[in-house]
């Protein structure tokens, strides 16, 4: 036997290997089952890389096929901030150098390489919204030479790169403008990125993407986008690739055909114009306007313009302090067309018409058009106080006769119970309005859009429920600091507050006639009142407007064919609506709109019309409306113009949408001549535009082709 | 009678009285099959480890598999050497002893020759064979030490008594020669065994109290004398102090440490599938195919499998403690103790390396790691447990 010394150690030797494994064991558990998903994370990143290659993002196209937005490629300085900041100096060296080679402040480069939110940054688009890690890009458009220049030089220009970017380019045929319909690119918002579905999937939004912020571009922006190129890479510590993990070539994005014809386009916004400088010959100030061109058999938007505009170009690359400053203080950012409500004055007695009509008014009996109105203390007036003694319903559209209407809503108003009326009770003329569309979006297929309100029973309670609270307060306040300069206008507010606070939900006799001839608490959208007379030229069908016609494929594909939609259906009966489509020529041939159409062919091709001088609040000059549609027999197109300060229908507006007409139907002089329409083939295209093969639309050549060739 | 019922009784290998067919009958039925089946199962296990490890690798693109075929190669030399090492008749071994050790000494300063030394990761511990093959003779070192040191502790004396201070200072300046040289060699991980060899084997000897107290206090001061003194290099200092910090340094020392962390970390409980590991996929892990290979365990067989590698080298520690202890003579205890210390040792600074609980240092994990040197000398070392237990007079169970 071997010694009990010898046993007892070996056991010890034995209990200590033991004490080992347990150490392993117990250390690997806590490792590998109490920490193991941070370590799952380290290895995660430790291990991929990805590749981006951006996707060709799609064109958008006019109906013709005309390219509206197309792609070119710019030479871009990108700036590798991690290579700066190796140099001993942080790259003061090499700021100082880009600047005087590319002729950009130190100060601009500066600002550009700093992260957004970071302290000393300015708000986007100037500051990186970018990765850290991104090579940011601080000057686009770099001429070939230049840029090869700092090419050669790479040692005195660590980290500074030139390369090819696809960037968005407006071809603009035939000089149109369509800011507002096709909208502009920007970089990802932190709450797009925030509000992705699956933030990790290969094709999601990333950081340094581009994304459509209005217009088209915004609305269509997955269609146009495309899917990028990723490849992700295994790539071992020192930076060698060992393994292509996915592989995924870019897909290009969608092109999106619109019903807009570039040339018809210039021809509106030219005329708009127009129309905004003959207000301000007339010496009112004209700031605004807006004009629609719908084809009222589909709904299709042939041309939208607003004025003012800008220049879509300004976005590309990110536009710099000055030019946002200067976009800001214009208000031409936004569309007057679908995201400016005003009030649709005279152009408003359409719905009144047909609401009459619904409710049983005579619509051939005949209505005293007196020069005022009295109601208690409140005179309601025609315009320019004109009086037509007893007339038809159909001569009061004519010639536009307030009173005629005052007097049917007065009628409607005490039927409904007048003062005593529930809040339930009957409210034509609202109902007929939405029912028409208006009060709510149209559904235009562009962001932003405005729905609008309709002066109603309805939205006079709900207006006073909202601002009760502070009506009462001030009814009790009095307005002090008023008071201390005016104290009769103190009064004034003071009295008219307490009177709102109290029954300011009551729907008054005021209100109704005010209602009836759209004025008062009735916003629109001129694009509303496109459909508008939309509806009433093809019988009553409300559609919903649409700008894209179709997706296609760069390859030709048609991916998506929209077929028009309709919204609504309007429950007027059928007279009804035949009597309006029977009055409306008359304005233009013996009303209000004879005067811009004097000697145009209205034999040949008869135009619906009604004009509208809109009062607004205050003293300013009226809003100029022109709503029409023509042919008036067998209906294509409405066209709707208004022009804020900018005086009557018939003198501001009307030439300008005369003008349109002609364009549209080839028309000189009394001639008509459909082949000398700015319509290829005098009429809007049933047929897609054809795309090749290599990704080029197919569009008219010539003087069709709207672009210097 | 009485002396050839003895021989009987205490010396299994030397009863020639039956047949040759029915000694080859008993040794089959006498080996430790516990003992091998986990050795097997570790070499089986080592060789998944190493296919995934190295498959990934862009060293030999046009032959993925040339590195396992490798591995295996190196098994199939090294299993029969194990058979051999359990078919030695022990007073064979014990007279030639000397020399081996004094072969493998020699095999050693090998090293130092121009032209046949070769320098890996920093550590002059190999020699070059014909046709590029490398061999370790450190490996060979410590088997040859256990055994010299086993010769010297159990002679000359009665089986109960403790081995004479003679004896263990002998048998100190046996290991300190190999010891001196393998410190020279930069080969920090055999260093690191060797003492901890000595240390076990002396105190198994039944040498008196105050040895085994002094050479752990030695071995501390040592250490401690080493890194104060500046003997160590720095960049070892650098190596066997990362696992303490590794973030300090993320790119040189301590890089190692956190890649494996990571890999091993992010196996969690089942880990990511064979084949499937980002880090070994990935190659961030130096040296997973031998040193770091728990590491592959560790990721894509998550702690589960790590646990199951364990158990099986604790199986073999276990059953190599029992010969160990059911051992007839002195000899044969103190070749088993220095062969469990052995492989205790070299797995628990292994896998603790691996896991930031130990420091950084080159050394295979027994049956596991590629390496032809390490793989034979381990087989070896199973094979020597074989045959201290088919020495022994009651078979352990």
């Amino acid at each position: 036997m071997l010694s009990e010394r010898s046993d007892l150690r070996l056991i010890i030797v034995g209990i200590i290997v033991f004490s080992l494994l347990v150490t392993l064991l117990g250390r690997l558990y806590y490792l590998q089952v109490v920490t193991g998903d941070t370590y799952r994370v380290a290895a995660a990143n430790n291990t991929v890389r990805e590749i981006v290659t951006p996707a060709a993002r799609g064109l958008i196209l006019d109906q013709a096929g005309r390219p509206l937005i197309a792609n070119r490629t710019s030479l871009v300085v990108t700036v590798d901030r991690a290579a700066l900041q190796r140099q001993p100096n942080g790259g003061v060296d090499v700021i100082a150098g880009l600047s005087e080679a590319l002729d950009i402040p130190v100060e601009t480069i500066e600002d550009r390489l700093r992260n957004c939110g970071t302290e000393g940054a300015k708000p986007p688009p100037v500051c990186w919204n970018g990765s850290v890690y991104q090579p940011v890009p601080i000057a686009k458009d770099v001429r070939t030479r230049t840029a090869l220049t700092l090419m050669e030089k790479r040692r005195e220009f660590p980290g500074v790169n030139a390369q090819l970017e696809a960037v968005r380019v407006y071809p603009r045929p035939f000089e149109s403008n369509a800011a507002h319909i096709l909208g502009y690119l920007g970089p990802v918002t932190e709450e797009q990125l925030d509000a992705q579905a699956d933030p990790t999937a290969w094709d999601r939004l990333r950081r340094t993407d581009v994304v459509g912020r209005t217009g088209l571009e915004s609305y269509y922006d997955e269609v146009l986008r495309g899917q990028p190129g990723v490849t992700t890479l295994a790539v071992d510590t020192a930076g060698r690739v060992t393994g292509t993990l996915d592989e995924r070539a870019p897909t290009p994005g969608n092109y999106i055909v619109t019903s807009i014809d570039s040339r018809l386009q210039a021809v509106v916004e030219r005329q708009l114009v127009r129309a905004v400088q003959r207000a301000q010959a007339q010496g009112y100030p004209g700031d605004s306007g807006a004009a629609v061109v719908v084809d009222v058999r589909n709904g299709h938007v042939l041309a939208m313009a607003s004025y003012p505009t800008y220049d879509p170009e300004i976005w590309v690359g990110g536009v710099t302090k000055e030019q946002f400053d200067d976009l800001m203080q214009s208000q031409s950012l936004a569309s007057n067309a679908f995201q400016g409500l005003y009030a649709p004055g005279s152009t408003y007695k359409v719905i009144s018409a047909a609401a009459a009509g619904k409710e049983g008014f005579s619509l051939a009996g005949s209505y005293d058009c007196p020069r005022r109105l009295r109601l208690g203390t409140q005179v309601f007036r025609n315009f320019e106080s004109a009086g037509f003694g007893s007339i038809s319903l159909a001569r009061a559209l004519e010639v536009s006769c307030n009173t005629v209407f005052y007097g049917i809503a007065d009628r409607m108003w005490e039927r409904a119970g007048g003062d005593r009326a529930s809040q339930n009770a009957a409210d034509p003329i609202a109902e007929t309005a939405a029912m028409f569309g208006l009060g709510a979006r149209t559904g235009i297929d562009l962001p932003g859009e405005a729905a609008g309100r309709i002066s109603s029973r309805d939205f006079k309670r709900a207006n006073w429920e909202s601002k009760r609270e502070t009506w009462c307060r001030n009814a009790v306040e009095g307005y002090p600091k008023t008071r201390k300069k005016d104290p009769k206008l103190a009064d004034y507010f003071t009295a008219l507050d307490k009177e709102n606070c109290a029954d300011g939900f009551r729907w008054r006799e005021g209100d109704a006639i005010n209602a009836s001839i759209g004025q008062g608490d009735t916003g629109v959208t001129p694009l509303q009142m496109a459909m508008v007379y939309a509806a009433i030229a093809n019988g009553g069908t409300v559609y919903q407007p649409q700008v894209a016609k179709a997706i296609v494929s760069p390859s030709g594909e048609v991916i998506q064919d929209f077929a028009p939609v309709v919204k609504s259906k309007v429950d007027v009966p059928r007279s009804t609506m035949r009597f309006l489509q029977n009055a409306l020529p008359g304005v233009t041939t013996d009303g209000s709109g004879r005067q811009p159409f004097a000697g145009f062919p209205l034999n040949k091709i008869g135009v619906a019309s009604k004009t509208g001088s809109a009062q607004v609040t205050g003293d300013k000059p009226p809003i100029s409306w022109f709503a029409s549609y023509a042919p008036a027999k067998n209906p294509k197109y409405a066209i709707v113009m208004m022009v804020t300060q900018g005086g009557t229908g018939s003198r501001t507006s009307g030439p300008s949408v005369r003008k349109i007409y002609e364009a549209l139907f080839g028309v000189s002089g009394q001639q008509v001549r459909p082949e000398r329409s700015v319509l290829v083939g005098g009429s809007p295209r049933t047929q897609l535009p054809q795309v090749r093969s290599d990704g080029t639309p197919v569009f008219p050549r010539g003087r069709y082709s709207g672009v210097s060739q | 009678m009485s002396g050839i019922a003895r021989a009987f009784s205490t010396d299994l290998r030397s009863r020639p009285r039956s047949s040759d067919s029915q000694r080859g009958l008993r040794y089959w039925r006498d080996l430790d099959w516990v003992l091998l089946i986990a050795a097997f199962g570790l070499v089986t296990f080592g060789s998944v480890l190493v296919w995934s490890a190295s498959r990934a690798d862009m060293a030999s693109p046009e032959d993925p598999q040339s590195f396992l075929k490798r591995h295996l190669i190196g098994v199939a030399i090294a299993v029969p050497l194990g058979y051999l090492a359990s078919r030695i008749d022990y007073r064979w071994l014990r007279a030639y002893t000397p020399i081996i050790y004094g072969v493998s000494v020699l095999a050693l300063l090998l090293t130092f020759v121009p032209g046949i030394g070769k320098t890996i990761a920093g550590a002059r511990a190999w020699i070059e064979l014909p046709l590029g093959q490398t061999l370790q003779p450190s490996e060979f070192t410590k088997i040859a030490l256990i055994l010299m040191m086993a010769v010297l502790l159990s002679e000359k004396r009665d089986i109960e008594s403790e081995p004479r201070d003679r004896d263990v200072i002998m048998s100190l300046v046996v290991a300190g020669i190999p010891l001196g040289i393998i410190f020279l060699q930069n080969d920090t991980g055999t260093a690191l065994v060797i003492p901890a060899i000595v240390i076990a084997v002396v105190a198994v000897s039944g040498a008196r109290t105050r040895w085994v107290i002094g050479m752990i206090a030695g071995g501390i001061l040592l250490i401690l004398a080493a890194v104060q003194l500046g003997l160590l290099r720095e960049y070892q200092v650098a190596r066997l102090t990362s696992f303490i910090n590794p973030g300090a340094d993320a790119a040189s020392a301590g890089y190692n440490a956190n890649q494996a962390r990571i890999a091993i970390g992010g196996g969690g409980w089942s880990g990511y599938g064979l084949f499937q590991g980002p880090q070994t996929q990935g190659n961030f892990v130096p040296v997973n195919e031998s040193d770091f290979v728990f590491t592959v365990a560790g990721e894509e067989f998550g702690f589960i499998g790590s646990a199951i590698l364990i158990l099986l080298l604790g199986v073999v520690l276990w059953r190599g403690v029992m010969i160990g202890l059911r051992a007839d003579d002195m000899y044969g205890r103190l070749v088993a103790t220095g062969v469990v210390t052995w492989f205790a040792i070299q797995m628990f600074e292994n896998i603790g390396m691996t896991i930031g609980i130990m420091p950084i240092t080159g050394i295979p994990l027994p049956f596991v790691s590629s390496g032809g040197t390490a793989m034979m000398a381990s087989w070896i070392g199973i094979g020597l447990l074989e045959n201290v237990r088919l020495h022994s007079r009651g078979l352990p169970t």
